[in-house]
């Protein structure tokens, strides 16, 4: 066999992950196989229906860019990249009479620990992302768009390379849209291995062809944005969630979930459940439902605790989460944050300083090197947790993890300081013992952990 | 030297972006100079830099930055195990140790026979995959448990030089 061949039999085809029957109600991933991506499949499930609906292509007397802002807003839709924030509100930022250039970007580049749902998203419906981007490119009057993929996922960045074909030779994207005046040019792009770049202004530099380190904000994208023209960044879900808001209203979105958290959302379970994959389901769904779906807890342990949204949201013991419904307000009322949605769960096997030791490497691996609190800071953390859990730890080390934490977090141009410093002072929150048993007795409590 | 399709590759990364900022490119440019030759040289970086309007040092900066650029020349099969949380919590720690024994190396090093490097990464973003391991920058290889592992290792040895 050639090397192509032999490689081809290990490649995912999504049916654990995506096409497993076990959503809630699902806009994104609705009636998704793994076959039927292409622009002819979409349409038939609706797809480029809210464009048309949008362009008044449909018969119908289109929108306005105002009511498709407002639709977005009334929708409560928010940015499913980390932040949450109202992507409506956002979008009204966006200067409308500036006279140059002014960009589109879909951050595509899903690197966040725990997080593979944008992966599923262009793999399986890429057009539903083309779809949202061209309709958010008329909300804001932007002309040129730019979707940066996570450098190592290069079989779904073809992926979509290919379906913008479909969508430019069937009039979807390019000069006059379906006939009308409107003109949008969208390209995709590709990252090679750089956590930092999901990080919206080192995504900017990225584009820009240099080091993907952070700027400050303000000015923010919206003024000063790629090539330092107004710019909106939005996350690859968050566009997918757009079409279905247009054709079915942003009321609508907002009934399928809960006040201030419309729609649905796709969570990515991983770590010690029976079923690892990616759920889309309403806003406000119980935690335990979403526990369930993904087949509970592996071989019948019992839930130790989860880390909620991506490696950097705190981590939460399973009694908070357990009382939790998967949405901003929620999660971050327990105490940590949606983030991206995932969910990484640990049984009662896992070591918590092990866990954290492995999250603690991450960080000062991916550390751009600019603000000096982080870039000495995680290796210090680093290092501290590294020596308690090999039974050197000294009994001032917790405090001193949380000292070093504290003296990060707000003291960076980016937010990766922080994400850095929150799973440190979270573990040792609620699991200082662990930290403290390592210390006394130079070994694990829960030694079979690998 | 780049091939003239790798060129046109070039040319068609170049066409995405303003006419003033061809340096937007660079990324895509280097990673093509990385599937045609294996690795990025100072050649190589001239080259690109040349081709782009930008200084040799300036294209230096993005391949030391980014993680998947090979700044040296590696073993023909480029072998990424991630390790990161959620995929430890799935044996993919395992899958790495059980690499290291069976190529008779440790992380970081390339078999003797050039066919092999073997490298822990960071979060490939197939979490739910674990384990999960990227062959050459482009192919992401699912769930491998340690017989999955074996049949590719052994398969890709077996296929030898072709491609």
């Amino acid at each position: 066999m050639m090397a192509s061949q032999i490689l081809a039999q290990f490649q995912a085809t999504g049916v654990e992950t995506c096409f497993h029957d076990r959503h809630i109600s699902p806009q994104i991933y609705a009636g998704l196989d793994g076959s039927n991506w292409r622009l002819k499949d979409y349409q038939a499930r609706g797809g480029y229906a809210a464009l048309r609906k949008m362009l008044a292509a449909d018969g119908a007397p289109g929108l306005t860019p105002d009511q498709v802002i407002a639709t977005v807003k009334e929708s409560a839709l928010r940015g499913r990249g980390g932040a949450g924030f109202p992507t409506g509100l956002k979008w009204s930022f966006m200067p409308r009479q500036f006279p140059g250039q002014k960009y589109l970007v879909c951050n595509s580049d899903e690197g966040e620990p725990g997080t593979c749902k944008d992966r599923d998203i262009l793999q399986f419906n890429p057009h539903i992302v083309i779809e949202g981007m061209v309709i958010a490119a008329y909300a804001m009057g932007i002309s040129v768009g730019y979707n940066y993929i996570h450098g190592e996922i290069f079989k779904t960045y073809d992926r979509f390379e290919e379906a913008l074909e479909e969508a430019r030779a069937a009039g979807l994207l390019g000069d006059a849209i379906l006939g009308s005046a409107f003109n949008f040019q969208l390209h995709a792009v590709h990252g090679f291995g750089a956590y930092i770049c999901g990080e919206e202004t080192a995504l900017l530099e990225s584009l820009e062809g240099k080091k993907g380190q952070p700027r400050f904000k303000p000015p923010f994208p919206a003024s000063f944005g790629m090539y330092g023209k107004p710019t909106t960044i939005n996350n690859t879900e968050t566009f997918a969630a757009v079409p279905w808001i247009i054709r079915n209203g942003g009321a609508a979105y907002l009934a399928c979930g809960k006040p201030n958290n419309g729609g649905t959302k796709i969570y990515s379970v991983s770590g010690d459940v029976e079923k690892p994959g990616n759920y889309e389901v309403p806003m406000g769904t119980p935690f335990a439902r979403l526990l369930e779906i993904a087949g509970g807890v592996r071989s019948g342990r019992q839930l130790k605790a989860v880390i909620p949204g991506g490696s950097s949201a705190p981590i939460l013991p399973a009694a908070v989460m357990m009382d939790c419904t998967m949405d901003y307000d929620s999660i971050a009322k327990a105490g940590s944050m949606l983030g991206s949605g995932a969910v990484i769960v640990l049984d009662d096997s896992r070591c918590m300083v092990k866990s954290l030791q492995r999250l603690s490497y991450f960080y000062m691996h991916e550390s751009c090197g600019q603000c000096t609190p982080c870039r000495e800071g995680t290796g210090w953390l680093s290092r501290m947790v590294d020596r308690v859990e090999n039974g050197q730890g000294r009994a001032s080390d917790m405090d001193l993890l949380n000292s070093v934490a504290d003296n990060i977090q707000g003291r960076t141009i980016c937010a990766l300081g922080d994400a850095a410093a929150m799973p440190v002072r979270a573990m040792i929150k609620h699991f200082r013992h662990e930290f403290e048993y390592h210390v006394e007795h130079k070994i694990c409590m829960v030694p079979a952990y690998v | 030297m780049i091939s003239e399709a790798g060129l046109a590759r070039f040319a068609r990364e170049v066409a995405k972006y303003p006419a003033d900022q061809k340096q937007s490119a660079v990324m895509a440019c280097l990673a093509v100079v990385q599937q045609e030759l294996g690795h990025v040289g100072v050649e190589s970086e001239k080259l690109v830099a040349d081709y782009l309007g930008m200084a040799p040092i300036a294209v230096h900066e993005v391949t030391t930055f980014y993680n998947m650029y090979n700044q040296r020349p590696l073993g023909k099969y480029k072998l990424n195990v991630c390790t990161n949380l959620p995929c430890q919590l799935r044996d993919g720690t395992k899958a790495l140790r059980h690499l290291e024994h069976k190529l008779g190396i440790t992380m970081g090093q390339t078999t003797a026979d050039g066919m092999f490097t073997l490298q822990q990464s960071e979060c490939l973003g197939a979490c739910a995959d674990a384990p999960v391991l990227l062959v050459n920058d482009r192919t992401m290889c699912s769930f491998m448990g340690n017989e999955k592992l074996d049949q590719l290792v052994d398969g890709l040895m077996a296929a030898g030089v072709a491609p």
